[in-house]
């Protein structure tokens, strides 16, 4: 990639940034809104950097929780997308049901959560499978269910069996799809271990979620906007992650990963 | 090759008063019998959505005939029918040399003995050069000759194409049509070609049947009377024109019919 093009790709968004930080800081001092309200973008800033044991090690806490319920989303959205896709039986009697896990308030269950898991990594872990494990389950399916129809008349001449199908074809073709649950999945699983840590977060154990809470509590709103803040970097960590995994197992044959 | 020798394993096809309808009533295949012998060149020729590929599909069978019987007579185990369908239809995620060696991987042919084949009808289809592209960075006359090659690694004694080159612009074609001449020459295999392209189907053949509109029935079962040695040149002699005629008008009865 040529300077210039790295350029034209960085200087835009900066542009943005500082244009975005630059209202803030003024709309403060115009209208005179208070500190324990809105800081200004220099609080915040030295927030984070007073604060970067506390925050790094929250941040830390809370990737393995959004971490370890996502990889169980991969696995258990991508076998549950698999098996649905499998009998249309199987797919009517199930998927309304699933809908459930997308529809569900996770506020609402996570007292549930904390009475069955304890609070702690697994009720958080728990709450963000939850929450993202849908989009994974609904894209998985719907990937493998439009296989170009001519393929499967293929592999049905060359007599091959469903196990064979499932990962030779069915798996390979739905891998674009099941990237794009995964890129939607990898953000709601941040959300999720954080509004579960809302609700079953311990303070051995400090994530982002309890940082935002004891620090709102505190009136320190420099900090909550310094956790806020570092949630939103795990978030797109995450997604950058999800992003280049696809962009190097797609990169040779879908337009997806041609793009940009 | 004469063709005495081409009969020796080469499939041939038997249709008895085959009736294929589907769900909603449309009629596709109406009470039709056709019975193609080992070795044989046919071309199907029918206006568009008169019911070639439900024939060709249960001629494969992928589908089944309602009432009638549709068998392919000789060797029929997996493998031994190649089916190219009417657009390339390959596995974008395998590279050029993977794809044609899939029908060997789902017969659980051993890794080296793959990869030998392949290669081998890869260069016969005269893409020796291009076996670790992807079907992504090929045009459509390339992937096409990937799809002939992965139909042909089996060695098929039977196989069925349905319109594989309608797609493709005129001179692409040709050059194809001329390769699959040459392809059959050299192979004992019967082809069954479907195609709504009178010259194709006069180019390539030995045999033209002409089908009507749906529901599919035979106008014309027609010997095309051209040398078995068929150089690109023929398609400007009167020859060739007068079989073009002769198909024409056939198809034009059937359209009417």
């Amino acid at each position: 990639m040529s300077i210039l093009r790295v350029v034209r790709r960085v200087v835009p968004p900066l542009l943005t940034a500082v244009v975005v930080l630059c209202l803030w800081a003024g709309a403060k001092s115009v209208f005179g809104i208070e500190d324990f309200k809105i800081p200004s973008p220099v609080a915040v800033a030295h927030a984070e950097m007073k604060y970067w044991p506390l925050l790094w090690r929250a941040t830390l806490t809370t990737a393995q929780g959004a971490g370890a319920g996502f990889l169980a989303s991969i696995l258990v959205g991508i076998f549950s997308g698999a098996v649905l896709s499998s009998n249309r039986w199987v797919e009517r009697a199930v998927y309304p049901f699933t809908v459930f896990l997308q529809t569900v308030p996770l506020v609402a269950i996570a007292p549930l959560i904390v009475l069955w898991f304890q609070p702690g990594f697994y009720s958080v872990a728990v709450s963000a499978f939850i929450v993202s494990v849908f989009p994974v389950i609904a894209n998985t399916l719907s990937g493998m269910r439009s296989i170009d129809p001519p393929l499967n008349d293929l592999f049905q001449l060359y007599g091959a069996g469903p196990v064979t199908r499932l990962w030779k074809l069915k798996l390979p073709s739905a891998l674009p799809d099941i990237f794009t649950g995964l890129r939607i999945a990898s953000g709601l699983a941040v959300i999720g271990a954080i509004v579960g840590e809302f609700g079953a977060g311990t303070f051995d154990q400090q994530g982002l979620g309890i940082v935002v809470l004891s620090a709102k509590r505190n009136f320190s709103t420099d900090l909550v906007f310094a956790a806020v803040g570092m949630s939103a970097v795990l978030g797109l960590v995450a997604f950058a992650a999800v992003n280049a995994v696809g962009y190097l197992m797609l990169r040779r044959w879908h337009a997806s990963a041609r793009e940009n | 090759m004469p063709v005495t020798e081409k009969t020796l394993s080469a499939a041939g096809v038997k249709v008895v008063g085959a009736v294929r309808t589907f769900n909603g009533g449309v009629c596709a295949v109406d009470h039709l019998s056709l019975e193609i012998g080992p070795g044989e060149f046919v071309a199907i020729l029918g206006p568009s959505g008169c019911g070639k590929s439900t024939l060709l599909r249960m001629i494969a069978g992928l589908d089944r005939p309602d009432q009638g019987v549709v068998q392919v007579e000789g060797d029929t185990s997996i493998g031994r029918v190649g089916y190219v369908f009417q657009d390339a239809h390959l596995l974008p995620w395998r590279n050029v040399l993977t794809n044609v060696a899939l029908p060997l991987e789902l017969a659980g042919v051993d890794h080296a003995e793959r990869i030998t084949r392949a290669t081998a009808v890869l260069s016969e289809v005269g893409l020796g050069d291009f076996i670790h592209r992807y079907p992504a960075e090929l045009s459509g006359g390339m992937r096409m000759r990937v799809s002939l090659a992965r139909a042909l690694v089996t060695s098929p004694v039977l196989l069925l194409m349905d319109e594989p080159f309608a797609a493709l612009d005129e001179i692409t074609r040709q050059k194809l049509d001329e390769m699959l001449r040459q392809l059959w020459a050299e192979r004992d295999m019967t082809i069954v070609f479907v195609t709504h392209s009178i010259a194709e189907a006069s180019f390539l053949a030995e045999r033209a049947v002409v089908l009507t509109r749906r529901p599919a029935r035979i106008v014309t079962d027609h010997a095309i009377d051209l040398p078995v040695d068929r150089p690109a040149v023929l398609r400007g002699e009167s020859v060739f024109a007068r079989e073009m005629r002769t198909l024409y008008a056939a198809l034009e009865e059937g359209m009417r019919a």
